[in-house]
């Protein structure tokens, strides 16, 4: 209880602390070989960095009144981008109906999560924390940078990401609402209509709204956040990021979008995307996946640790995605897969954890790669970042160091003398193999009043 | 004559279509094989040079140009690394075929006493998940049962066969979840009291079974006919110190429980799990009791832990001096027991001391050396070939033979890839 209260009062006075103001840092970095992505691999290379941003690359470069780092031996990549997570969210799904897309992941926002503090230990600087996949039209996401160390949630925003909202398909809103609430949908029939529902619905609220705008002396209609952000979606403002598993309902929703004239699409996990890579291509939709996961469920059993490989050969966007606490810790390791599973280059691979994460959430002109200009989001590593024997050294974000493993405390209690008698021993968070995915998480405390 | 070829080639290429829409994976070849001018990775008697001669399903010759028997098949493996197969020592494999589906799970059978529960009778030797498996080079599996108490007997399978007794390496075990005290995490809502009211009761009920299995041992003694009872029959080699018990505990506090347990009873056993192994590493390593532990890629067990606590356990037991095997505690992903042996290796284990824990290590413990866990002269011929380090990622596993038998290096998977890289017809509408 002293702790509740403790934390509240933290939380009361960094509240009214007004709007975060955003640490940038400098630095310069020594003699390392630097994985740009987008311009290749250069090795015994500098990179200076001012005021948060890259300022230069090339040999022997001097810093003013900036730390350097020396880095000979090591290798430099950008911050990984983790286009699908679901760290430091207080809530998941807004499990109460099919369409949610007034609900906003954003609100829920937790930045004293230990889920970043293991993320950036991993070199993951940027993710994209999700809204559950109960509902078909889900609520919308947040694109966070992993700037630990705060009580405030306004620091960790990514200030002027896109916005993004979760959409889903397949058996978990069948699951929820089909089978738990006896409503549509119950199909994968059901799905399709759901969204066309909601589209419509959506155009009828628009016209309303024009007819009134064109004569304010009718009766305006009843204003919904719902209905306006489903708008947005039409205008393009929205990214959206749809759970998905089968190249039938895959295809199902690109017909879909195209009708209603919606362009911006990425599939998550798209088990199946291999199937219909060529007509995902020609849509210009793109592909956030899993490196290996499959069989977890019905909807997974047809699947392939080859999938990443084949869709970035079709051409189409690609990257590799966490959905998960664990994995968060080692893409890198998680990309590299797709050299064992499918021959990807290094440049290939390591965009899949980058660049390519980076344009699916609309951020690609400011991170994703090592580009002068671009924010000083960088991970230091020993051994190649595509190695099994790679380990993070460093992880930087607008230049500021979150993570150094020299400094790196053997006890994460930010102070034990909080409450002498708090029993930290008692709690044992160890992960069980076989949870369900955390798209998931709070949907079977809402159905059946347990957890799952 | 020309209708009656384009026939037939129409027909090969019908056969071959639907062979590739079954997605069936091709059978094993048999027979005599010659590995030559290899680079053989022993384990037992480090780095060799040579060929190695598989007949019989056993590795009958290790050295430099061995004669090639008439009719026995030769594998170039110039520039090519040999390992012994590797062994995961604790997974699903095998007894779950579909996460979701509770219908296609076969390792947790109702009540909390029941050791009588085979393993090896539910493992699906047609199991899409071991094709999958087999291809990164693992070639043996313990298939453990799990949930309640004594949840049942785990078996080591090798990777091939039609029949469960096709598959048996030769060792079962009777598991354990040793009873887990304190709370189990955050959404763990029970009250101090009834935490430990809980605890009471589990210690209490595994003294009373303890008490049953002494009378049971003793009317057995003086050759006695005691009430039928499966589970305490299964039960006796193990009180009795004559079968070895696995035993699952994670927590500091719990391994320190099950190793005085395990002392007070005079039991033979296998600590597994021990996700904090490394808070009481001295005290394992004092028990002299091997251990089983991982998945290693997994998150530290306390908010408090240095990140990589998890990945770094292993090493830092056996450098206590614990004898310890890696697990992947997995189903349909044990593929990943490489990586997660590589990720043990850079976290402080070091290459060597971790290949060993996913090869000789887990065959002494399970009794099985002699058949298993490296390459000798006479033992079983599991072993795969590959173009470099096996624990590195990009790695490509060539050649991989199980009980002798050369098994294609297809899966699921891989005949996904072969389908649908370019696929026919493409972009039409």
């Amino acid at each position: 209880m002293k702790k509740y209260t403790a934390i509240t009062a933290i939380l009361l006075f960094f509240g009214l602390s007004a709007t975060a103001q955003v640490e940038k840092g400098s630095m310069l970095i020594k003699n390392a070989t630097v994985l740009t992505v987008t311009d290749g691999t250069k090795s015994n290379t500098d990179i200076l960095v001012e005021n948060g941003k890259i300022k230069r690359i090339g040999s022997d470069l001097k810093a003013r009144n900036a730390e350097t780092i020396d880095a000979t031996g090591m290798y430099v990549m950008p911050g990984i981008i983790d286009a699908h997570s679901h760290i430091a969210i207080d809530a998941v799904n807004e499990a109460t109906n099919p369409v949610t897309a007034e609900v906003w992941v954003g609100d829920a926002l937790n930045p004293m999560d230990i889920g970043i503090y293991r993320a950036l230990a991993g070199g993951v600087t940027i993710s994209h924390a999700m809204h559950g996949s109960a509902n078909a039209v889900g609520g919308q996401c947040e694109t966070i940078k992993h700037r630990w160390g705060t009580y405030d949630a306004e620091e960790i925003r990514m200030q002027g990401a896109p916005r993004t909202i979760k959409f889903a398909l397949g058996e978990n809103p069948m699951r929820v609402h089909g089978e738990g609430g006896g409503i549509k949908p119950r199909t994968r029939m059901g799905i399709e209509q759901v969204f066309r529902d909601a589209f419509n619905d959506a155009l009828e609220y628009k016209k309303a709204w024009a007819t009134y705008k064109s004569n304010p002396n009718s009766t305006p209609p009843e204003y919904s956040l719902r209905m306006e952000t489903l708008g947005d979606i039409i205008d393009g403002e929205i990214i959206v990021h749809c759970h998905s598993y089968r190249a039938d309902e895959i295809y199902m929703l690109l017909n879909v979008l195209e009708d209603f004239g919606v362009k911006r699409i990425c599939f998550q996990h798209v088990n199946e995307g291999f199937k219909v890579a060529p007509e995902l291509a020609e849509y210009g939709a793109m592909a956030s996946v899993f490196s290996d996961w499959w069989a977890y469920k019905f909807e997974v059993y047809y699947s392939t640790a080859y999938n990443a490989a084949i869709l970035t050969k079709n051409g189409v966007v690609t990257s590799i995605n966490s959905d998960s606490g664990e994995l968060i810790r080692h893409l890198y390791h998680e990309a590299a897969k797709t050299q064992r599973y499918g021959n990807l280059s290094d440049d290939e691979a390591l965009s899949l954890i980058t660049i390519n994460p980076a344009k699916q959430l609309g951020i690609e002109d400011r991170v994703g790669s090592i580009e002068v200009g671009k924010e000083a989001d960088l991970v230091i590593f020993k051994n190649h970042p595509l190695s099994i024997y790679a380990i993070p050294q460093k992880t930087i974000i607008d230049g500021v160091v979150y993570f150094d493993i020299d400094a790196d405390a053997d006890d994460m209690r930010v102070d034990i003398s909080l409450d002498p008698e708090e029993k930290f021993d008692a709690t044992f968070d160890y992960y069980e193999e076989g949870e369900d995915d955390r798209c998931m998480e709070g949907v079977f405390e809402f159905l059946f009043g347990t957890q799952e | 004559m020309m209708k009656f070829i384009k026939n037939s080639l129409f027909l090969a290429l019908v056969v071959l279509a639907s062979a590739l829409s079954a997605q069936q994976v091709a059978p094993p070849e048999s027979g005599t094989f010659i590995l030559t001018n290899a680079t053989i990775e022993t384990i037992t008697n480090g780095q060799q040079k040579g060929d190695i001669l598989i007949q019989d399903g056993k590795i009958a010759q290790i050295g430099g140009n061995l004669s090639r028997p008439a009719g026995a098949k030769v594998v170039d493996c110039a520039g090519l690394t040999v390992y012994p197969g590797l062994i995961d020592s604790g997974t699903r494999l095998g007894l779950a075929e579909i996460g979701s589906i509770s219908l296609t799970q076969d390792y947790n059978e109702l009540g909390s006493v029941t050791p009588q529960m085979q393993a090896l009778t539910a493992v699906n030797p047609s199991s899409v998940n071991i094709p999958v498996t087999r291809t990164n080079g693992i070639t043996t599996v313990i298939a453990a049962p799990s949930g309640g108490r004594f949840p049942g007997t785990a078996a080591l399978i090798n990777l091939h066969g039609y029949t469960p007794d096709q598959m048996y390496a030769g060792f079962k075990a009777v598991v354990m979840n040793f009873p887990s005290t304190g709370r189990r995490g955050r959404w763990d809502r029970r009250s101090d009291e009834d935490i430990k009211k809980d605890e009471e009761k589990a210690l209490k009920e595994i003294t009373e079974l303890w008490d049953d299995m002494a009378v049971y041992h003793r009317i057995d003694s003086v050759g006695g006919q005691p009430d039928y009872n499966p589970a305490m029959e299964t039960l006796l080699p193990v009180y009795r110190g004559e079968a070895v018990l696995m035993v699952e505990a994670n927590k500091a506090k719990d391994i320190e429980s099950a190793l005085k347990w395990i002392e007070e009873k005079g039991i033979k056993a296998i600590l597994t799990g021990a996700a904090e192994g490394w808070r009481v590493a001295d005290k394992i390593a004092d028990s002299g009791i091997p251990v089983i532990t991982g998945p290693i890629l997994n998150t530290p067990t306390r908010s408090s832990d240095r990140f990589d606590k998890a990945y770094a356990n292993a090493g830092l037991m056996q450098k206590a001096g614990v004898k310890v095997a890696i697990r992947t505690n997995e189903t349909e992903n044990v593929r990943n027991l490489p990586f997660n042996a590589g990720f043990a290796a850079a976290y402080g284990m070091g290459k060597e001391e971790a290949l060993k824990a996913v090869t000789i290590v887990p065959a002494e413990i399970f009794g099985v050396s002699d058949q298993l866990g490296s390459i000798e002269v006479g033992k079983v011929a599991n072993l795969f070939v590959t173009d470099g380090d096996p624990f590195e990622t990009k790695t490509q596993v060539q050649h991989l033979f199980i009980s002798g038998w050369k098994i294609p290096m297809e899966n699921r998977h891989t005949l996904l890839y072969d389908e649908f890289l370019e696929r026919s017809p493409g972009l039409t509408k």
